[in-house]
């Protein structure tokens, strides 16, 4: 705790101005809440300890890069947010409930609610069509089929793809099947997109593209966290977290 | 997720690998052949033994000459005389003594060689009491059957199967009158019987029947007064036993003899051929139970293994699919009814074969099999059954796989 170089009230302080700059005078509501998370690895009698302690607080609508070298923790952060992985010790409140207190059901409700994923491997099922892959989250949530289609449909028009609903990820380049993913992470409207290293396999055309549809799930009021170790794609966002070694380093507001 | 879209998402799986999931599932489907044969063999034999039983005429007991029922074989000459006699009938036709038997007639049958113009038949030619007629079940086509006066008078008139009427004539109508030569007398023929079709042992239709009396004077070989065999009918279904206690004590009283582990006759009841029937039926059930209650457990493990082997192949699939908000419900749901499916398909392919095989196998056992819409319905639910009973451990396991541990697989 003591190598902490961050307070959790500047954290909070930096998300709370950010927040205020785009809603104006309206009360800041924090989404994410992370209060001294550890996470430790272990496999067999080795222990890792990934995350050694840190305070974020994310309010709606904001648009953060979360950067640091390979290994620093950053995926680690990423799958505790998205309820994928659970911390060691520590808090996580999402939308102000402990997701401790939450069953496997709840969490996958969540998951499919409120959070979109987008992959670095873009994890497309390689036998569906792009349409089947972005329906996904509609048929966990019972949409009825004709909706999903028509929804699957305005997504992957969305994101350039209207032309390309019957292909499969094979049959699509890097960018394009990224693309599909990010489709398919907005089909279900969540309140939040997670992504971790989206544009980690794309040549610059396609991180451009992807870059924007960030820009665009912003401007519409998501709340975005992307993760990179690029500065270039960091300096995208409007909150830039450092992490190093498990730790946060540096937290401030670009732009 | 909707049980449709469950199924779509399973059976794209199962087809993903259309061989592998067809080789999973040949044990259920030899186990499912194997209890559509079984259940098909057990109804074709009832089915048999019900005909033979309607053949021979209800309620009835046979009694026939010698016994069969010690290692020593046959005592009591079937060549060298018979030990029943006419007098054997009429004894057991007493009211007092017998008194749950309600009919009886006496045959007395030797294999003959009838004429009719220029044609030669031989068939078996049974003189017969006037009684045969309904205790043997039997009913007349066209004509009249022998009556007692026939008898009184020894009669030459003669009742021809149709069979053998055809044989003779070419024909089974217009016969009435027609004159054949046995042993050299001539017979009218009075009547022509239905065709009965055949029992275990013989050919019903190719038959001559002649009065008792004329049979005894005119073509009795060994002594005159001896019978082949002589029918009983009981009062009814329910005094079979006790008929054939009395008619057993009448015999061994008439015969003379004390003992009665040295009767002289034998008689055998329905419940005799039906387990004479059922034998073949019982060896065969038994064997095919065993294979199918076998393979069929081969065939669920089978089920099991690719289902874990389908587990382990889809992990990062599954936690995509929990990524994406599929609860754990909707995971085992999902592997479920992969796994019935897999069940299922053993199943249909099972009741093919096992249909296929019922049409062929009456031919190399000598009975029939019955293929019941019921026993198919039943198999189909079964291998459903065993593809999810087996599957409830593969799917549970998909189930519980950590979200983070299954994305992150290679
Ligand atoms: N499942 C795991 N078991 C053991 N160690 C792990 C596991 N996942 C990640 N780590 C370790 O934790 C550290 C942080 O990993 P990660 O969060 O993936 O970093 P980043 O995404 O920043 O590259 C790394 O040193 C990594 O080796
Ligand atoms: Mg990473």
């Amino acid at each position: 705790m003591a190598e902490r170089t961050t307070a959790p009230t500047a954290s909070a302080a930096s998300a709370a101005t950010s927040s205020a700059r785009r809603r104006g005078a309206a009360e800041a509501r924090p989404v994410i809440e992370l209060v001294g998370a550890r996470k430790t690895y272990r496999s067999g009698s080795i222990e890792f300890e990934a995350l050694k302690g840190i305070d974020v607080r994310i309010d709606e609508g904001e648009y953060v890069a979360i950067m640091g070298p390979s290994g620093s923790g950053k995926s680690t952060i990423m799958n505790v947010l998205g309820c994928l992985d659970t911390l060691t010790e520590g808090e996580y409140r999402l939308g102000g409930v402990d997701v401790e207190d939450l069953d496997e059901a709840d969490l996958a409700a969540i998951r499919n609610r409120q959070i979109g994923f987008v992959f670095q491997q873009f994890h497309l099922l390689p036998s569906l069509s792009a349409e089947r892959n972005v329906e996904l989250p509609l048929v966990y949530a019972a949409v009825p089929a004709d909706e999903r289609r028509r929804r699957a449909r305005a997504a992957l028009e969305r994101v350039g793809l209207g032309d390309r609903f019957e292909n499969r990820p094979g049959e699509l380049s890097g960018g394009q099947q990224q693309r599909v993913a990010v489709a398919r992470a907005l089909v279900g409207e969540p309140t939040m997109i997670l992504a971790d290293e989206p544009t980690g396999n794309l040549d610059s055309v396609s991180t451009a593209d992807v870059l924007a549809l960030f820009d665009e799930l912003h401007a519409s009021g998501r709340t975005i966290v992307l993760i990179t170790h690029e500065l270039e794609v960091a300096e995208r966002a409007r909150r830039i977290i450092r992490v190093r070694d498990g730790l946060i380093q540096g937290d401030e507001v670009t732009a | 997720m909707s049980w449709l879209e469950t199924f779509r998402t399973s059976w794209a799986a199962v087809r993903s690998h259309a061989l592998r999931s067809v080789l999973t599932v040949v044990g259920i489907l030899i186990g499912i052949a194997a209890v559509i044969l079984t259940v098909g063999l057990g109804l074709g034999t009832q089915k048999d033994v019900s005909a033979q039983i309607s053949a021979l005429g209800s309620n009835l007991l046979i009694v026939s000459p010698g016994s069969t029922t010690s290692s020593s074989g046959v005592r009591g000459g079937f060549g060298t005389g018979s030990t029943l006699t006419i007098a054997d009938a009429v004894a057991l036709a007493s009211h007092v003594s017998a008194p749950d038997v309600k009919a009886v007639a006496a045959e007395k049958t030797s294999s003959q060689s009838l004429t009719a113009g220029s044609t030669n038949w031989t068939t078996s030619v049974s003189g017969v009491t006037p009684s045969w007629l309904s205790v043997r079940s039997r009913s007349i086509e066209v004509g009249r059957f022998l009556t007692s006066s026939d008898d009184a008078q020894s009669s030459d008139v003669v009742v021809l199967g149709s069979e053998a009427a055809q044989e003779l004539f070419g024909r089974t109508v217009g016969v009435v009158g027609q004159t054949v030569t046995v042993a050299g007398t001539s017979f009218e023929v009075v009547g022509v019987l239905a065709p009965a079709g055949s029992d275990s042992s013989s050919n019903l239709d190719d038959v001559a029947l002649v009065p008792m009396s004329t049979a005894q004077t005119q073509l009795s070989t060994g002594a005159s007064s001896s019978v082949s065999t002589v029918y009983l009918e009981a009062a009814s279904a329910g005094r079979l036993s006790a008929a054939y206690q009395e008619a057993r004590a009448v015999l061994l009283t008439t015969h003379g003899i004390a003992d009665a582990s040295g009767a002289d006759f034998t008689i055998s009841s329905q419940d005799a051929l039906v387990s004479t029937a059922t034998a073949v039926y019982r060896t065969l059930t038994v064997l095919l139970t065993g294979i199918a209650a076998l393979s069929l457990l081969v065939g669920g493990i089978g089920v099991m293994n690719i289902m874990l082997v389908s587990v382990t192949e889809r992990t990062r699939e599954i936690g995509l699919r929990k990524a994406l908000g599929a609860p754990p419900g909707a995971i085992r749901r999902q592997f479920l009814v992969e796994a019935a499916i897999l069940g299922l398909s053993g199943g249909v392919l099972g009741a093919l074969v096992g249909s296929l095989a019922a049409l062929l196998l009456p031919a190399a056992i000598g009975s029939s099999v019955v293929v019941s819409p019921a026993a198919i319905g039943l198999s189909l639910g079964v291998s459903v059954a065993i593809g999810i009973v087996f599957g409830v451990y593969p799917a549970t396991r998909a189930a519980r796989l950590a979200p983070i541990d299954a994305l992150r697989t290679e």
